[in-house]
């Protein structure tokens, strides 16, 4: 009885989503064409101008790589009940440790990118570690000590770029001097597409998958986020476990800055993070917390950034409906689902 | 003019709330509704409100038949709730948050309100400026917003749900003073509570709940005895349990002092022998839940000495008591004891401790689960969530859980909420356990279970162990009248 009950629920939440998918497409489709865009002309230089070719394919790429990382990271968060809205901190964080190693250390290459991730990593964790600290041991909410300390991050990381690492006799927000060609990760060809990055976002979207499913701590996670009250009446060290999951989560934002510094810009410069830590937010939640979703909504979020460049150039659209589409999309699903959780309440009482 | 309930039901799950709840309030009436946690006071309330839907039932006034939908519905119909917690806007206004829910209108009739406002202030003595921001009033003065605010709205009934629990005793002076007056006006007022002695000094005549149903109307004044005995039901043991041969002493208590949300304890001295069942009676809020905490290391105590064989236990967190062999079962079984959105193979595999291994094995773990529900007689799968299973099957849930090595358990109201099968299969288990030197400590609100299960009871009130009998001495009267405060 029980099993066909659960089983009545996926499939609510399966048609909420279709529906949702459906109706975002049509108002999405609606608002383009009241922007004064042919419909199908806007579809087709999307996908054209995000895969048409090695180069756009590459782009597109290279933008889904950091925001994968950032969403696994928001899912390891999310799983434990946080709203860690700092990950963009932790990505500015990530970008200047790795972009010291960049600077500083004179190594073989392959050593070189090592360090950057390691160092990367450990900015990432530190950042994450501090709004951790904060919750857990100073009551300060997650959203409200992630969002000071990304302010504080974007306040260092202009410090440096037009202080201590500005470019020799200019000081100009434009980045700092580009690293050393040693320091840049290896990309195919010509191309912007970096393998290395590829994998890290690859392993750790599956790292994240693996961790949440199959081991205990990820169980505890889930324990604790569902309700931590209970899971430590059983038996769960719930403070550990948030304290872990900010400082993994930290781990893997710190990552896509180093990508964003080591394969992408080269240099350290004020936008580093591009909002990918608040894009990766609407990810998650579209993607319902799940690893393989999230990455593949990343992508077509990727291709929805990088081809509606093609809007602006061809069709004479404003950029930001790009970004407009990517809104749409995560509100109408949320309110979509929402109102099928409330109809099966309803029906329930 | 008089308000009806007539034989109103709601049931959650295969559990009734209210089953046939009927009661009628006069013109100018206080009457008490009155009943232990999860007796169906709120379910009655949240109905009277129009927060739920009666499944059953009709609810008159003045012989008009009423039917409501939403909150505001039953606003319109006159009838007013003042919350346990008022409900106001912390960032507005004294006066905004008076001209809330007042108005249809598009434009706030504000020069109006603030004459209402001040008048109602007058006459009920409210000490309340109508610039000041609400987040600076205290909770006292809140409530006398709260009720301003109703007033305005021109109710015929008002529901005073709780309305003491965060307030100091001056305010609840004034609180009664003021529910006084408008009972003199003609108001009828319900004043909801499990204090009795509250029901006792201001109410004209009190309904007292238990397990979803009327167990009894009384006119006040009468003697608290009487109430208590409808509250805890007919005070005789029903079953013959089998003694068993105690052994040394398990945990011991002393000087321990603790409060958590209000409710305090304090407890010279207080021990429990192996294979020992110890009842604890008390109306609710008597201390015997921060009493249970504090030894499970759920709250931290101001002071005490807690022992547990040769343990100490002061100074020891939860989880730590957990591995010396004491557990812990609250009441609330999807606020504290169970996880929401978890499977039931999901519970298993999180509280397997012999597992060392990071990696979960789920295939065993769902092979784990499928034994236990079956042993445990759960009606649920493997892939069942807690949220869906019954009050009885989730407590089933909670005893599969617990580590088969416990060996001092500590629960509140082990079968409230339960059918009497469940009930009594709880209890078998619990009896097993005891056959193995387990030793148990646990509250109830139910008569028939402490007399029948314990063999000894200790009762608790306002924050004291007030008396103290072994079985064969029970005396049920005797128990009643400490329960309600009576120095004897």
């Amino acid at each position: 009885m029980n099993f066909f009950k659960n089983l009545h629920i996926t499939n609510t939440v399966n048609v909420s989503v279709f529906c949702a998918i459906i109706l975002s497409l049509i108002l999405a489709i609606l608002l383009l064409w009241f922007a004064g865009a042919p419909p199908l002309e806007t579809g087709k230089l999307l996908i054209e101008g995000s895969l048409g070719s090695p180069a756009r394919f590459s782009n597109t790429s290279m933008v889904w790589v950091p925001l994968a990382l950032a969403s696994a990271s928001l899912i390891v968060t999310f799983s434990a009940g946080l709203w860690n809205i700092g990950v963009e901190g932790q990505i500015i964080v990530g970008a200047i440790f790795a972009s010291f190693i960049a600077r500083e250390l004179d190594a073989p290459p392959p050593l070189l990118w090592s360090a950057m991730i390691m160092a990367g990593a450990l900015g990432g964790m530190f950042w994450g570690g501090l709004t951790g600290i904060l919750r857990i041991k100073g009551k300060v909410n997650e959203i409200f000590g992630g969002l000071g300390l990304t302010f504080v991050a974007t306040g260092i990381v202009i410090y440096l770029v037009i202080g201590p690492w500005k470019r020799a006799g200019i000081a100009s927000t434009s980045g700092t001097a580009p690293f050393d060609s040693k320091a840049w990760f290896p990309t195919i060809m010509d191309l912007r597409i970096s393998p290395l990055a590829i994998l890290l976002a690859l392993a750790s979207l599956w790292l994240v998958y693996y961790l949440l499913k199959q081991s205990k701590f990820g169980l505890e996670l889930r324990a604790t986020g569902n309700n931590s009250s209970s899971a430590s009446r059983l038996g769960v060290r719930t403070e550990r476990n948030l304290m872990l999951a900010f400082l993994l989560g930290g781990i893997l934002a710190g990552i896509a800055g180093t990508v964003q510094v080591g394969a992408m810009h080269h240099k350290l410069v004020p936008s580093i993070a591009g909002g990918y830590g608040y894009l990766a937010i609407l990810v998650v939640l579209l993607g319902n917390f799940k690893s393989f979703h999230s990455g593949l909504i990343s992508f077509f979020f990727a291709m929805i950034a990088v081809g509606s460049v093609q809007w602006q150039l061809k069709l004479d659209l404003h950029s930001s409906l790009g970004g407009v589409t990517q809104g749409i999309l995560v509100l109408v699903t949320l309110v979509v689902t929402a109102i099928f959780t409330q109809l099966q309440r309803k029906r329930k009482i | 003019m008089t308000l009806e309930l007539d034989r109103i039901n709601k049931h959650f799950g295969d559990i009734f709330a209210n089953n046939n709840v009927s009661l009628s309030i006069d013109f100018g009436e206080i009457h008490g509704l009155l009943g232990e946690n999860g007796a169906g006071k709120s379910t009655l309330v949240k109905i009277l409100s129009g927060f739920f839907e009666k499944e059953a039932g009709e609810i008159k006034l003045d012989g008009q038949s009423l039917n409501f939908n939403s909150p505001k519905d039953s606003i319109d119909c006159g009838i007013g709730i003042l919350h346990q917690e008022p409900m106001v806007f912390l960032p507005f206004s004294v006066l905004d948050n008076f001209l809330i829910g007042s108005t249809d209108q598009f434009l706030l009739p504000r020069k109006n309100a603030l004459n209402q406002f001040k008048e109602i202030c007058t006459k009920f003595d409210f000490d309340l400026d109508p610039d000041d921001p609400v987040s600076s009033l205290t909770i006292g003065q809140r409530q006398q917003l709260e009720i301003s605010r109703l007033l305005w709205l021109d109710p015929r009934v008002l529901i005073f749900d709780e309305p003491t629990n965060a307030i100091s005793p001056m305010q609840r002076e004034k609180l009664f003073t003021t529910i006084r007056q408008l009972a003199a006006e003609g108001m009828s007022v319900i004043f909801v509570s499990h204090k009795l002695e509250e029901i006792a000094s201001i109410c004209d005549s009190v309904t007292v709940l238990r397990k979803g149903k009327v167990a009894g109307s009384k006119r006040l004044p009468c003697p608290e005895n009487e109430l208590i005995e409808l509250m805890f039901g007919k005070s005789f043991p029903s079953k013959e349990i089998q003694n068993v041969q105690k052994g040394g002493i398990q945990l011991s208590v002393s000087k321990l002092k603790s409060i958590e949300d209000h409710e305090s304890i304090e407890v010279t001295t207080f021990e429990i022998r192996q294979g020992e069942i110890v009842g604890i009676a008390g109306i609710e809020g008597a201390g015997q839940k921060t009493f249970l905490r504090a030894i499970a290391g759920r709250n931290s105590p101001e002071s005490g000495i807690i022992i547990l064989g040769q343990n100490l236990l002061t100074g020891s967190n939860y989880h730590q008591r957990q591995e010396k062999g004491l557990y812990y079962m609250p009441a609330d079984r999807l606020g504290e004891g169970l996880i929401s959105g978890l499977t039931i193979t999901e519970h298993i595999a999180l509280v397997d401790s012999q597992n060392r291994n990071q990696i979960i094995d789920w295939p065993l773990n769902y092979l784990r689960a499928n034994e236990l529900i079956a042993q445990f007689q759960i009606q649920g799968t493997p892939e069942s969530k807690p949220e869906s299973l019954s009050g009885g099957n989730q407590q089933r849930l909670m005893f599969a859980l617990m580590p088969i090595d416990a060996g001092t358990i500590l629960l509140e109201h082990p079968t409230r909420g339960l059918d009497i099968e469940s009930a009594n299969w709880i209890w078998s288990q619990l009896l097993n356990m005891r056959k193995n030197d387990c030793s148990i400590i646990f509250s109830s609100s139910d008569f028939e279970e402490l007399l029948s299960y314990s063999d000894r009871i200790i009762v608790c009130f306002s924050g004291q162990i007030v008396g103290e009998f072994e079985k064969g001495n029970f005396n049920p009267e005797h128990i009643i009248s400490l329960m309600s405060g009576a120095k004897i």
